[in-house]
């Protein structure tokens, strides 16, 4: 802060801006999962994988820096995808809790994306269709991306599930692990239902029926069973508000430690 | 030397330039070719604006495409142009010409079949036509992975000449 502000009267408390606050949970679920991703590059099970792994992982941070940057313009206040990105702490950061989990075995990481991507094949699908136009055409691109995301998650499922009794047991455990971090994908609050009542975002309990008859018919396909919901105050949410485990905060100093170090560089 | 084009450039010198842009990534392709081209606009007082979309959200090259596209309309006197971004309507690889295709595959690259308009969501296993060998056009190939060297490529195999290939994804 270099000039000293003369306002006499404080600027009232901004209410938060509700799209902002949503491209920022979709843009964080992206990066950060972008991230968790990257961390496979050099350590994949076999070539074509780490190079697919990676490969998504592009795509999602690619997805993340068009949200974040459609969010710092909506905000308005000089904020790009960088600075978003970059400099901002943990309590800040929108993402659901399912994709800051440490990467885990190989089936750990194949379970999450699985579930990730066909919410977001659902969830894009849906948005395709926003009344909002840059939503709707951000979305729209994205899409694309997420179906063949799924089809390459989804084999693995088969492939791991219907595997080894090893990979077998452990794609089993990953899910049984997970399952209680799905919950938060379909809790919606004050800020998605006031996007909803605008037709910008779906309503979320519809798209609860669809993830879980997509999620349903691949494991029962892959031999593994699916995971009872578990009743509320055990189901594992608290990222939209800020509310992380202490997975991202290690996650972060790693992710931002160059761009903190050196600021405004650029290479 | 450079020639220096007084008055504003047509709309159709502006294209003919960008003829001259190869993709980084796909070099025998020029960024017309690849689609990616959306619009030229030159407005009252010269200033050109194109309008490019990017193939995938990820693209590492879209910078480089996008500085590449300045410094050709640079050399060729137009200084006064930018790049604007549009993500409507998503690009496909329908938009890559049967001619562009062609040089495609003479690059060893086998071009991408018609993009899936199918309605499903989830789509396990591929029901698409086999790729075609770029090298000796045989059908009896698989792919490797959907994943390849780059985000628009997967990496396929050739059971009759035994040679590995990339294939552009359709999308």
């Amino acid at each position: 802060m270099t000039s000293p502000s003369f306002s006499v009267v404080p600027a009232p408390a901004a209410k938060p801006n509700a799209l902002v606050e949503y491209l920022l949970r979709l843009g964080d679920d992206r990066l950060v999962l972008g991230h968790r991703l990257s961390e496979w590059c050099g350590h994949g099970p076999i070539i074509e994988e780490d190079i697919a792994l990676s490969n998504v992982a592009l795509d999602l941070l690619g997805q993340a820096t068009i949200l974040l940057h459609l969010a710092g313009e909506v905000e308005g206040q000089g904020r790009d995808e960088d600075a978003l990105a970059y400099f901002r702490d943990a309590v800040d950061f929108r993402n659901c809790l399912l994709v800051e989990l440490p990467k885990g075995d190989f089936a750990y990481t194949m379970v999450r994306q699985f579930l990730f991507d066909v919410h977001a094949v659902v969830l894009l699908d849906a948005l395709s269709r926003s009344t909002n136009a840059d939503v709707a055409a951000i979305a729209a691109k994205s899409l694309k991306e997420a179906k063949y995301h799924v089809r390459h998650s989804g084999e693995w499922m088969l492939k791991l599930g219907d595997g080894t009794p090893e990979s077998h047991r452990r794609t089993q455990t990953a899910l049984d692990e997970l399952w209680r971090f799905t919950a938060e994908l379909f809790v919606g609050d004050a800020i998605d239902r006031e996007l909803a009542t605008s037709g910008i975002v779906p309503d979320l309990d519809a798209l609860k029926p669809a993830w879980e008859t997509l999620v349903r018919d691949v494991l029962d396909r892959a031999t593994l069973t699916t995971p009872n919901d578990l009743p509320r105050p055990a189901s594992m949410r608290g990222g939209r508000t800020g509310a992380h485990t202490e997975f991202l905060g290690h996650m972060l100093a790693e992710m931002q430690i160059v761009a903190r170090s050196h600021p405004g560089a650029s290479w | 030397m450079v020639v220096r084009t007084l008055g504003a450039a047509t709309r159709d010198e502006v294209l003919a330039i960008l003829d001259t842009v190869m993709d980084p990534e796909v070099p025998v392709l020029s960024v017309r070719e690849l689609g990616i081209i959306r619009d030229v606009l030159v407005d009252d007082r010269g200033g050109i604006t194109v309008v490019v979309t990017p193939t995938y959200s990820g693209c590492p090259a879209i910078q480089m495409i996008e500085r590449d596209i300045l410094d050709a309309l640079d050399r060729a006197g137009h200084a006064n142009a930018r790049v604007r971004t549009t993500y409507a309507p998503a690009w496909t690889t329908d938009w890559i010409a049967p001619e562009a295709k062609a040089k495609l595959k003479a690059y060893g690259i086998a071009p991408p079949g018609q993009s899936s308009a199918s309605g499903e969501l989830v789509q396990l296993l591929r029901a698409r036509p086999s790729v075609q060998c770029p090298y000796c056009d045989s059908y009896e190939t698989e792919i490797r992975s959907e994943f390849g060297s780059t985000a628009c490529k997967s990496v396929c195999w050739c059971r009759s000449c035994l040679q590995p290939f990339e294939e552009f994804k359709a999308i």
